[in-house]
């Protein structure tokens, strides 16, 4: 039992994204509204936001923003933690903030044309008994 | 369809939590994504770049390709919303007009709609903002909003910051302007025109600066070739490439903030809206 405990304590960020993203694929499958399947969407995209962020860290480094000083280029890589998921995460907030623009301008046309976001009321509209 | 959704998350969400037996403690230094490509960018920024901070380096000069893709991609949605949503048709319900001194608000029936006056003001049909502190106070704190992101844009070498986060700053501060007062207040301040043209400039400049280092003479985005422009060494031309870039960067995401924004909220009529 405390293996267990140790296992989990020693990798809770992995445990943490793991139920976000269920969470988010929960909402997009089960969920009616498209609106809520969008919600669920962007609970997925930060789950992986967070996971890649959590792989950058490193216990006791610091921000990855080194010292600027003429004759100081000595930098140990273990101090600073990893730039890398930083950068791909940067750009992936703005990118899902855009999609979830354009996803919901769909949502708004495709309310405009069936007046309504219940899923299973525009699939009764499209195939009429 | 409940019940079988949630099956499938127990199952994926239980196979996901075994294979993290796998994967590197939290914080682990010595972890496979920290220490080939990673440790490179760390040691070798300063020397090649001369940009502390390293996430700008690798962004905008070592991963350059993505970011430039990356802001393609933005453009794209910005185009994407445009396309799907805009209406050129004038909106034939009726208007509503308040008297500035009194308050009073007209309901004007579908027909001609007079010209803006001193006297009267229009007003949006759902959305009728009239507070004054919320007005002023959005109206006055704007400005400051746009030289932090500028801030932002222009220090994202020694600081966080970059293209990205200060052009949504930028952005925020239009729509700042347009939640306070209304749609048509922000559009004569940033026409649809004048967003539109930017969208496109900030992903030209970008691939233009590339361009520009193919005809110095060296590979597409080697910053490294604008010396003999920027008349400085290699190592600093490396450093202003990384700001034109970021500045290109700042220009479309401010832009495709603002469409999208005006696009989503006036159902693409760019007339009212929040």
């Amino acid at each position: 039992m405390s293996d267990l405990v140790v296992a989990v304590l020693g990798k809770y960020n992995y445990w943490l994204y793991i139920i976000l993203m269920m969470i988010g694929i929960y909402a997009m499958i089960a969920k009616k509204n498209l609106i809520k399947k969008l919600v669920g969407m962007n609970i997925f995209q930060t789950s992986i936001i967070l996971f890649y962020v959590s792989i950058g860290c490193k216990k006791g480094g610091t921000i990855p923003i080194l010292e600027h000083s003429p004759g100081h280029h000595m930098v140990e890589p273990a101090h600073y933690i990893n730039p890398l998921p930083h950068v791909l995460m940067l750009t992936a907030i703005v990118v899902s903030v855009s999609t979830f623009g354009v996803a919901l301008a769909l949502a708004l046309k495709i309310y405009r044309k069936h007046k309504t976001l219940e899923e299973d009321e525009i699939l009764m509209q499209l195939r009429p008994e | 369809m409940k019940a079988i959704g949630l099956i499938i998350v127990v199952l994926v969400g239980a196979l996901l939590l075994y294979s993290t037996e796998d994967f590197p403690s939290w914080g682990d230094p010595a972890s496979p994504a920290s220490v080939h490509v990673a440790a490179h960018h760390l040691k070798k920024a300063i020397p090649e770049t001369s940009v502390p901070n390293v996430v700008t380096a690798v962004l905008a000069d070592y991963r350059g390709y993505d970011t430039m893709f990356e802001t393609s991609v933005i453009f794209c949605a910005g185009l994407g919303c445009f396309v799907l949503l805009r209406l050129f048709k004038k909106r034939d319900d009726d208007s509503y007009y308040r008297h500035v001194a009194t308050g009073i608000t007209l309901h004007i029936k579908k027909d001609k709609i007079p010209d803006a006056s001193s006297e009267f003001e229009r007003i949006d049909t759902l959305w009728t903002p009239y507070d004054l502190i919320v007005k002023n106070v959005c109206r006055i704190l704007a400005p400051f909003v746009q030289l932090f992101a500028l801030y932002v844009i222009a220090h994202g070498h020694h600081s966080p910051g970059g293209g990205f986060q200060g052009g949504v700053i930028l952005g925020a501060s239009v729509i700042l302007i347009a939640i306070s007062h209304d749609m048509r207040t922000a559009l004569g301040r940033i026409s649809e025109k004048t967003v539109h043209i930017l969208m496109a400039v900030g992903v030209l400049i970008y691939s233009g600066i590339g361009a520009l280092c193919i005809l110095m003479g060296r590979n597409f985005l080697d910053y490294a070739a604008l010396s003999r422009i920027l008349f400085t060494d290699k190592i600093e031309a490396r450093s202003l490439g990384i700001f034109g870039v970021e500045v290109g960067v700042g220009i479309t995401v401010m832009a495709v903030m603002i469409s999208i924004y005006n696009n989503l909220s006036s159902e693409g009529r760019q007339d009212e809206g929040l």
